[in-house]
């Protein structure tokens, strides 16, 4: 697991992966699409149009990881009980999610497909051991893939702040957690590598 | 994005000071904040904010150690339209953001 990215002279992105590390990744990119699901898609004989002007939830989705996807746009989180007006906000945050989140589901999954795609692209060639090579579209596309991953796997093993250097990381190998652990820590070094070169 | 903006952005005012007690204050400014959360990268939320806001690398690394040390940073500020707009780009990217009126 040692293959990090590295910018490509004009312009996108390139890693090596052998083959264990593109099924890792392709396998975590489609729990990602079916996690944030096909949005509201038409019934069979409804009018497709009717999809654009549909709207969308108005409640917090009841996953944690899906509501870190999909947050509150109102709301003081460290606001005590009774500073805020709670009605207000709770209302302000409904209509906020009605009129975005169908647009962020969306945009999430088209980000999950490239990076599924171009996961097969590349094991189609057949070989083990090969480069990705990301143009700089790809490049942010898999950006935002490997963060909802990493937000919606630190959701699942609740990593907090004091983790930094703590017992999450020191895990034995016995521990059922050890595995998801170890596939964050390395999305969080591909993420890493990949922000570096992206930086402008 | 669906809403119509309570007020204009640019407002003619006339030079008087009555009858301004009326909530909500049509020309308090919305900030957007950015929340503290364990999982983002350091290094992400500066880029973030460098491609989004066009910050300068400074600032965006000002903003990004204010957000980890202090736990939120106000990053941008406007009409509530525009906080709004901000506030959806920051979920586009993985970051918890929120707008609220500025009360100083």
């Amino acid at each position: 697991m040692a293959g990090l990215f590295e910018e490509i002279p004009g312009g996108g992105a390139a890693v090596a992966l052998d083959g264990v590390e593109i099924s890792i990744l392709r396998s975590l990119a489609v729990q990602l699409l079916e996690l944030v699901g096909p949005g509201e898609q038409p019934a069979a004989g409804e009018d497709p149009l009717a999809a654009l002007f549909a709207e969308g939830p108005s409640e917090a989705p009841a996953d944690p990881a899906l509501a870190r996807l999909f947050p509150d746009a109102y709301g003081d989180p460290q606001a005590g009980p009774g500073e805020e007006d709670e009605r207000r906000v709770r209302a302000d945050s409904a209509e906020f999610r009605r009129f975005t989140e169908n647009d962020l589901r969306t945009r999430k999954r088209e980000d999950a497909l490239a990076v599924v795609r171009s996961l097969d692209a590349l094991a189609a060639t057949g070989e083990d051991g090969v480069v990705l090579k990301l143009t700089g579209d790809e490049c942010r596309r898999w950006l935002g893939t490997l963060n909802d991953l990493r937000l919606t796997i630190g959701t699942r093993l609740e990593v907090t702040d004091e983790d930094e250097d703590g017992e999450l990381y020191r895990l034995p190998d016995s521990d059922p957690r050890k595995p998801m652990v170890m596939a964050y820590l390395w999305l969080g070094a591909l993420q890493e590598s990949l922000v570096e070169t992206l930086m402008p | 994005m669906g809403r119509v903006s309570t007020a204009p952005a640019e407002i003619e005012r006339p030079e008087t000071t009555e009858n301004t007690s009326a909530v909500p204050e049509p020309d308090v400014p919305w900030v957007t904040l950015v929340h503290n959360d364990p999982v983002n990268l350091m290094s992400y939320v500066a880029y973030v904010f460098q491609t989004y806001f066009g910050y300068s690398k400074d600032k965006a690394h000002k903003l990004m150690l204010d957000v980890h040390h202090k736990g939120r940073a106000v990053v941008s500020s406007g009409s509530r339209e525009e906080m709004e707009r901000d506030v959806q780009a920051m979920h586009g990217y993985g970051l918890w953001a929120t707008l609220t009126q500025d009360r100083g």
